[in-house]
């Protein structure tokens, strides 16, 4: 399973890429594949703050739900809007295009969490 | 997953092809090969082929078999007195509640009704409860195979396979066809996706020959149960289970069609009356929702208040939307009336149309 090693993983399957004090999340290609072909995906407002563990949106297949956990707690600076038009995106580059909010980091809860590549496969393989 | 789930002769294929296997109504069935999104447009814009083996088939036959049927069955059963013939009906109790919906063929040599597979061993009781010394009745479902051939390139394909000069039967008709002068068939032009195709039954040992057939053409796509439900969600073709039950009555279910007003003496017969006399307190509605998936058991508001709840619930494909049924108090039926959809935390507005969904 394709896995960059350049981002860091939840066990809930969100990937998050942290630059300074902001961070980038999605979800893994392991989310994306159990979905199945997403159709719908509900994100957050800019200005919206959440803790580690609410949930910030949802994202729809055809035949299922799954919301979405924050990895890291911060104020959203960014969603991106184009999946609104193109959920399938999330499908086709869930490490890339497919991304979904950027957070402005509030404080390092979660961050040790956070599993490396190696150690997140290993978390879905059992 | 129970060991006791039943599989049809088709499973070995399913699991072969690599499809995402669940219980449906006790059956071991595929809801999906590769996509549920990718297999509902396969179907809607060349040919897709479904396993429906599970669905039931009894055979009836017998001197009283017409007398029996025509009691039975609230749909005119003698339009389809003709050879070949068939008819969407609906099998209901004295208080005009649905036990199931079927169609009937004549065979020529006996009328076959297939049934929803969850219903099975139900219509079976109800009818040979009921039913006279000079009928018989067989249950053909465990020796039968069933696959659903559909889609806009479903004829041609077919041609392929029964021969330059096999002609497909008029809608709403049933015909034996033999391929390769082995393999006996039915082949009815029926369906269930608001495609053009046919529902060919097959003996349970030829079946698998048959399924390897189709899918050796390359405008062949197997599909799944997954898509099964969006396609004949979207056509706003009713489901057992999701939009009636043995709660509802055809009238509120939209479905008083297949309840002429002009046959007597059926079972149900005198309580419909009744019910088309003060109207239905509730009626079942499409609604179609802009932003978001309804999905079954969502609640459905008007002004905040719930009103209903989602019967079937789904995104169209073809539409990139939501689509749901509920009943709804009768005064809220009527097309272009809004409502609300509560889907988890949000809630959207939908409104009534009329169906189809999908207006092809």
């Amino acid at each position: 399973m394709d896995m960059p090693k350049d981002r860091k993983y939840s066990i809930d399957h969100e990937w998050v890429i942290v630059e300074g004090d902001e961070a980038t999340i999605g979800i893994t290609e392991y989310a994306q594949d159990a979905l199945g072909e997403v159709v719908y995906v509900d994100l957050p407002d800019e200005g919206e703050s959440f803790a580690v563990g609410d949930t910030f949106g949802e994202v729809e297949s055809v035949k299922s739900v799954s919301e979405l956990f924050m990895p890291v707690s911060g104020e959203v600076i960014a969603i991106n809007d184009s999946l609104a038009d193109a959920p399938e995106t999330i499908n086709d580059d869930c490490y890339g295009d497919g991304w979904m909010i950027r957070v402005r980091i509030e404080n390092e809860s979660g961050l040790a969490d956070l599993l490396d590549a190696e150690a997140y496969l290993a978390s879905i393989d059992e | 997953m129970s060991d006791t789930l039943i599989r049809t002769p088709l499973y070995d294929e399913h699991v072969a092809l690599g499809a995402r296997m669940v219980d449906f109504a006790g059956f071991e069935m595929p809801v999906q090969y590769g996509g549920i999104l990718e297999e509902h447009l396969a179907t809607r814009e060349s040919v897709g082929i479904f396993d429906v083996s599970h669905m039931a088939e009894f055979r009836i036959s017998g001197e009283g078999a017409f007398d029996f049927l025509n009691t039975m069955l609230s749909n005119e059963v003698n339009k389809i007195v003709d050879i070949g013939a068939a008819q969407y009906t609906l099998l209901l109790n004295d208080a005009g509640c649905i036990i199931d919906d079927l169609i009937v063929y004549n065979t020529g040599l006996e009328f076959l009704i297939i049934s929803n597979a969850s219903n099975r061993f139900q219509d079976w009781n109800w009818l040979y409860e009921h039913k006279p010394d000079n009928v018989e009745m067989f249950d053909e479902t465990d020796r039968t195979g069933l696959i659903a051939v559909q889609g806009p390139k479903a004829l041609g394909v077919l041609k392929q396979i029964f021969g330059p000069s096999w002609e497909p039967p008029h809608r709403f008709h049933i015909e034996p066809a033999t391929i390769d002068g082995k393999i006996d068939v039915l082949v009815a032009r029926t369906g269930y996706t608001g495609e053009d195709g046919v529902e060919i039954i097959v003996h349970k040992d030829d079946v698998v020959a048959l399924w390897r057939m189709l899918l050796s053409f390359p405008e062949v796509s197997p599909v799944g149960l997954g898509a099964r439900d969006t396609l004949r969600l979207e056509m706003g073709y009713s489901l057992y289970g999701s939009d009636m039950d043995i709660t509802r009555d055809p009238i509120s279910a939209g479905l008083g069609w297949a309840c002429p007003k002009s046959k007597e003496g059926y079972t149900g017969c005198e309580a419909l009356k009744a019910i088309r006399e003060t109207g239905p307190s509730v009626r079942l509605v499409h609604l179609l929702v802009e932003n978001g998936i309804p999905r079954h058991g969502y609640s459905v508001l008007h002004e905040g208040k719930e009103i209903g709840t989602v019967g079937s619930g789904s995104h169209s494909p073809s539409l990139g939307k939501g689509m749901a049924t509920a009943y709804v108090p009768a005064e809220f039926a009527e097309p272009g009336t809004e409502l609300e959809i509560q889907i988890r935390k949000r809630t959207v507005s939908a409104t009534v149309v009329k169906p189809p969904f999908l207006v092809k």
